[in-house]
């Protein structure tokens, strides 16, 4: 087990390599010098050469790279064009945000969706699975940005009757959980309607095997057959499904932080974004991927201990 | 001269084995009827796409800021919004739009990710090693920040979205090639056909590619949906078509501000990107089932 560990953990250091140099030419990719926009429009050509010097802009990319990842390792970001703060602050300020509103999210998407996924899997064929993983097929194909417009829509401005709480943490980010609601549905969704469909094949797939028949014909409680026998091993597969979710409510953060008006890595991005200031947009874009590569490494470790007959190797 | 008459028997009425598959495939997926309105919609969906816009009456852009934040009525169908503009040709004209992002940017992604797949599973070594680590990479952008990383730095237009939106779909049709191509490689034709001295270029085009485009075809489908979301989400953020284009993701965003007053402005282009979305999405279901009924219990 601690052979495979090693082995995972060194197959991740190519995929943060590549990560960080994509990251990297981001800021080379883009029409114009990026001297010229840290110092503005109109600035002098020696403004412009300083800030090259500075910056050392002015060497090769590889050696502007290494300069780069040194400074990453030891958690410089750089700074932001706008504010001039160090990147690594603005993230450090908003990054539990939106880890928090991702966390939430993966849970009520798992909560749903096994629920959602063990009922209709167990009656399938009936008009509940049918109806379920009609309810599913619409989450999937919903833009979450819209949901999220329309729970505003219904729950802050629409009928009377709406509890208070709900009404007001509709629009705004504070310091209360309550307010967490209306987001972690929207983002958390698309991810129950996943796993809801995940969960049905999977567990179809268990019923179905020669054990579960065994157990049935010793004359075991369809309960026990099902939660004891079938849901364990259904489960196995569902799993690197919920750590790739994880990684996509981050990323799907953007959209629903926008909404919400959250102050979390999204939406420090998308601001970034409009504003052209690149640093803060790599900083960010760098941050939100190594999570979800570290999540994701967790998650294939969670699988093998999980499930000892696969050979990940 | 002894004249061969043809004799008809039972043999002769069988067609090709590949003539066979389709009909049964045909045949599944006629059953399937989810698949059925989602085909039916989809076609409906590029018509209108097509034929659409020479049928409504008006100018997308046409404003008449008298009649500004209108609600559905006999005259506007979806109301008119905040410029006074009529939601129902906007999103009419803007299906044009959601089709053509969809269906080019997951071609692009598609070749490109069916090239390297191929290449990755055929040629297997250090080639397969490399391509399948970049496609990591790509991966480890989660959700929609890869296209959104790529947007942010070529800048915000259609053509820019569907650029991000083909890359972003890459590593799906990499890694489903790559395992089918596998798969295929390893039968005794594949010996056979090489042992008769058949190019590699031959055997890929010829043996491999036909081989592996069920899951290709059914990941096409399903990636259009995932490009639709993914690309009205770039517009929504406002990072795609600029205005006035009529594109439903940025309709969305323009009348997010209006939600109180008028939520119309929201409820159609919503309610048109799930129709779209929904539609490929059950006809990808439902592909799957009628091209290998083992892939989906």
């Amino acid at each position: 087990m601690t052979k495979f560990i090693v082995r995972r953990l060194l197959q991740t250091i190519p995929v943060l390599l590549g990560v960080s140099i994509l990251v990297f030419s981001m800021m080379y990719l883009i029409p114009g010098n990026p001297a010229q926009m840290i110092a503005g429009e109109g600035a002098s050509p020696q403004t412009i050469a300083q800030i090259e010097e500075k910056l050392g802009l002015n060497k090769p990319a590889p050696v502007q790279y290494l300069s780069y990842m040194k400074n990453v390792v030891q958690g410089d970001l750089g700074n932001s064009i706008r504010s001039g703060r160090p990147v690594a602050d603005e993230i450090k300020a908003r990054f539990w945000t939106t880890v928090e509103l991702s966390f939430y999210a993966t849970i009520l998407a798992v909560f749903l969706g096994l629920i959602a996924g063990i009922i209709s899997a167990v009656r399938h064929y009936t008009w509940s699975d049918v109806s379920i993983m009609l309810v599913a097929l619409f989450g999937l194909s919903m833009p979450n940005f819209w949901f999220g417009l329309m729970l505003i829509q219904w729950f802050a401005i629409g009928p009377e009757w709406m509890p208070e709480f709900m009404k007001m943490r509709a629009s705004g980010w504070g310091d209360d959980w309550r307010q967490l609601l209306l987001p972690v549905i929207t983002l958390g969704t698309g991810g129950a309607a996943i796993i809801a469909r995940m969960t049905r094949s999977s567990m179809l797939e268990v019923i179905g095997q020669d054990y579960i028949r065994t157990a049935r014909a010793k004359g075991m409680g369809e309960r026990v057959v099902i939660y004891r026998h079938a849901l364990k091993n259904a489960l196995i597969p569902v799993i690197t499904v919920v750590g790739l979710e994880f990684g996509g409510f981050l990323g799907g953060a953007v959209l629903t932080e926008t909404i919400f008006a959250i102050n979390g890595m999204g939406r420090l991005t998308i601001d970034a974004i409009r504003t052209r200031d690149f640093p803060i947009v790599q900083g960010t874009v760098l941050i939100i991927s190594f999570l979800f590569v570290f999540v994701n490494l967790l998650v294939d470790i969670s699988y093998r201990l999980l499930n000892k007959r696969i050979d990940l190797n | 001269m002894v004249q061969h008459t043809p004799v008809v028997g039972i043999g002769q009425k069988r067609s090709s084995p590949r003539v066979e598959a389709y009909k049964t495939f045909w045949r599944r997926l006629r059953k399937n009827k989810a698949a059925v309105v989602g085909g039916v919609l989809i076609l409906l969906f590029v018509l209108t796409g097509i034929f659409g816009p020479f049928f409504t009456t008006g100018d997308p852009n046409a404003t008449q800021i008298s009649n500004k934040l209108a609600p559905p009525s006999g005259e506007h169908w979806f109301g008119t919004d905040n410029y006074g503009r009529d939601i129902f040709t906007r999103i009419i004209h803007g299906m044009g739009i959601t089709m053509k992002v969809g269906f080019l940017s997951v071609a692009l992604g598609g070749t490109v990710g069916v090239i390297l797949g191929i290449f990755s599973g055929y040629y297997g070594g250090p080639l397969d090693t490399f391509i399948m680590r970049a496609m990591d990479i790509l991966l480890a952008f989660p959700g929609i920040l890869l296209a959104l990383a790529i947007v942010s730095v070529l800048g915000g237009s259609l053509q820019n979205v569907i650029i991000a939106v083909g890359v972003f779909s890459v590593p799906a049709f990499a890694r489903i090639v790559r395992g089918s191509t596998l798969t295929v490689r390893k039968l005794e034709y594949i010996d056979a056909v090489k042992a008769l001295g058949a190019s590699d270029a031959r055997i890929i085009f010829k043996h491999i590619l036909p081989n592996v485009l069920s899951p290709i075809i059914v990941q096409l489908t399903l990636r259009i949906a995932t490009a639709v979301l993914t690309a009205s989400g770039l517009a929504f953020l406002g990072l795609g078509a600029k205005p006035p284009t009529p594109e439903w993701g940025a309709m969305l965003n323009e009348g997010r501000a209006y939600m109180q007053q008028a939520p119309h402005l929201v409820l159609f282009p919503g309610i048109m990107i799930v129709l779209v979305v929904l539609a490929f999405n059950i006809f990808g279901d439902g592909l799957r089932d009628a091209l290998d009924p083992k892939m989906n219990k």
